[in-house]
């Protein structure tokens, strides 16, 4: 099996909007869903990033105090998961909880070597 | 191409790489999965049976086992690098769990140098003084010196079930002490080495003594046990004196070998062995081992064996041999410590020197010897010695005492045969 | 003590520009990064990606045969390591040898703690 790695991105624009209740919800569906990919023994492990960061750019000359990448394109998180294909992996993020929120999921194989 | 050729080829390779792979994989997977270690050497063994047979020997055969050893470990690791069944918590083997640094992290551990460091570390691990010396030959020989079970079994004339046993208490010690396979500190080399020492030439003796077993293992115990030492004598660290003296010893054993058989299995003594058929670069290595062996303080028992050894390598014929200079050795051998079979191999010397009726007395110094009585070779020197005394009865009798001590059909034989010259 | 995730940004592009023998000895570069990082007890993980991929867009409605970012801005892999502070994980991520070969960037992020 090969592993895959899912970045998950954007989506915080609107949770301000939310209200706790559907937070709570949204939460549980994430716990439902690993849970599950866990019990079919897919998921290697995944965790949710702060908002804040710094970039190291110019060869690690210059720092800036945010994230190269922002808004829609900000990673806010990430799974690994085993799968078999590219198309599998695709397939098992279909039901990905971000999507709630309006992310993007980006499905990325590990490299062999 | 042709198939025994291969066969020939990488058996000939096996017995020469599979230790240093094994030792690699154990490094990388750790004592506690030696088995997979092992599996995967068989593995690349395999695969090269079946590849070369269609596509023939490739221009470097080792090369290519040590490549396929080596991918089958990075696949291994790379599926189990979030399983528990390998250790990787050491911060060289966290590197073996990215995708980034795996592969140089791998290539490291296959380094030239690390090969040889980690197939020494690893007979070090096998000679721990705490496991017993019957099961340290036998692990040795099934992981380091790439012997099947049913080989090693052979060599020792037990069953494979025995075998079995042997290999999964070694194992289950390694697994719960942790045993990590690494060339013992300054300090503690010496005393270390011994075990090894001891471990090589009981291996050596298996296959050099032993009249039992058949022709093909004993020649490969006798290879394995001085690839072994020499592979002591190719790292600095492990250049002890005592080392180039065992592997001096052997050499001179190794070069007679050969003669002390008949065309027909029968015992040859050294009395009655063919000297033209002595391999005489076996016994010029020996002799240059052992003046490597002369550097430093350290004189042990090997040093002495070695140098009766040589004055019998030396000697153009039986007659021509320096008893003198060999009781010398066997003087200073006993010097070190006191040993019944040194001191019966000494009261052999004096048959030679001063007749049977010396030899006689002397013997009457060890009479009721709980460990000589029970050894046929004591029954046996016996027995020539009363033959010369022409005392015919004892003599006989002593023969008798000793066919029934020994297990060898040869020596049963040989012994046969002396009674049937007993004149009256 | 926190942890953060490196992630690097378009180095791919950079790497497909370079010789067999100039690859070969940026992944020693990684090695010897990584394997400082590990002596420090600081390494948890860390994988390097390939550059293809797929994305769902439009809140999982819609399938795209590509990263969501690509070129200066494709992630190349990441990093997880254990740092007091961002500042340490800053000074951390300045010797890994993408920036050597002038990527995009190294982003530094902390992970959410557990619990």
């Amino acid at each position: 099996m090969k592993e895959f790695l899912l970045l998950i991105r954007g989506g915080h624009d609107d949770t301000g909007k939310r209200s706790p209740e559907e937070m709570q919800k949204h939460m549980e569906h994430w716990q439902q869903w690993m849970g599950n990919l866990a019990q079919q023994n897919l998921l290697v492990g995944g965790q949710p990033l702060m908002n804040e960061g710094k970039t190291l750019i110019e060869r690690g000359e210059k720092v800036i105090d945010r994230p190269l990448a922002e808004g829609k394109e900000l990673v806010g998180g990430y799974l690994l998961i085993r799968s078999n294909s590219l198309e599998e992996a695709t397939n098992i993020s279909k039901d990905c909880p971000g999507f709630e929120y309006g992310c993007t999921v980006e499905v990325r194989e590990i490299s062999p070597m | 191409m042709n198939g025994e050729h291969i066969d020939n080829t990488l058996n000939h390779l096996f017995r020469q790489e599979s230790g240093k792979m094994v030792a690699v994989l154990i490094k990388i997977f750790g004592t506690e999965n030696i088995e997979l270690a092992e599996d995967v050497v068989q593995d690349a063994l395999v695969r090269a049976l079946e590849t070369w047979k269609f596509k023939g020997i490739p221009d470097n055969p080792r090369a290519w086992l040590y490549r396929t050893a080596k991918n089958r470990a990075i696949d291994i690791v790379r599926r189990n690098k979030h399983s528990r069944l390998i250790d990787f918590s050491d911060p060289q083997k966290q590197l073996l769990t990215s995708s980034y640094t795996l592969e140089t992290t791998m290539n490291d551990y296959w380094k030239e140098d690390h090969i040889k460091d980690d197939f020494l570390g690893m007979m070090y691990a096998c000679c721990h003084p705490d496991i017993s010396q019957e099961n340290q030959i036998t692990f040795i020989l099934k992981s380091l010196c790439g012997f099947s079970t049913k080989e090693v079994a052979k060599s020792f004339l037990t069953s494979e079930d025995t075998i079995s046993k042997r290999l999964y208490r070694t194992k289950e010690y390694f697994r719960k002490n942790k045993i990590r396979p690494i060339i013992p500190l300054p300090n503690q080399i010496a005393s270390r080495t011994g075990t090894v020492l001891s471990a090589i030439y009981l291996m050596f003796n298996e296959g050099y003594n032993s009249t039992h077993v058949d022709q093909l293992i004993r020649k490969d115990l006798i290879r394995q046990a001085m690839l072994l030492c020499r592979s002591l004598l190719s790292e600095k660290r492990t250049q002890l004196p005592e080392v180039f003296a065992l592997m001096a010893l052997m050499c001179f054993h190794a070069a007679r070998a050969d003669s002390r058989l008949s065309d027909h299995g029968e015992l040859i003594l050294l009395s009655n062995q063919d000297r033209t058929k002595w391999n005489t670069a076996l016994i010029q290595s020996g002799e240059q081992y052992l003046n490597n062996a002369a550097y430093g303080e350290t004189l042990t028992n090997y040093h002495l064996e070695a140098a009766i050894a040589f004055q019998h390598c030396k000697a153009k014929s039986y007659l021509e041999t320096d008893w003198q200079e060999i009781l010398k050795y066997y003087d200073a051998l006993l010097n070190i410590a006191y040993d019944p079979i040194v001191f019966l191999n000494r009261c052999l010397v004096i048959l030679e020197l001063d007749g049977p009726k010396d030899a006689l007395n002397i013997l009457e110094l060890v009479k009721g010897n709980k460990l000589l009585e029970k050894y046929y070779v004591y029954h046996a020197t016996l027995g020539e010695i009363y033959e010369r005394l022409e005392e015919y009865v004892k003599a006989v009798s002593c023969f008798k005492r000793a066919m029934e001590l020994t297990q060898s059909k040869k020596e049963k034989q040989f012994l046969k045969d002396k009674i049937a010259k007993v004149p009256g | 003590m926190k942890e953060f995730m490196f992630l690097f940004r378009g180095g791919d592009d950079i790497w497909n520009t370079k010789s067999p023998e100039e690859q070969q000895e940026h992944m020693q570069h990684w090695q010897q990064w990584i394997g400082e990082i590990a002596q420090k007890g600081k390494f948890v993980s860390g994988e390097r990606l390939r550059s293809h991929g797929s994305t769902w867009i439009d809140g999982g409605a819609k399938i795209i045969d590509r990263p969501f970012t690509e070129g200066k801005e494709l992630v190349g892999g990441y990093l997880r390591v254990k740092a007091d502070s961002v500042e340490e994980a800053k000074e951390m991520a300045k010797g890994c040898p993408d920036l050597q070969w002038d990527c995009s960037g190294v982003e530094v992020r902390e992970i959410w703690p557990e619990g």
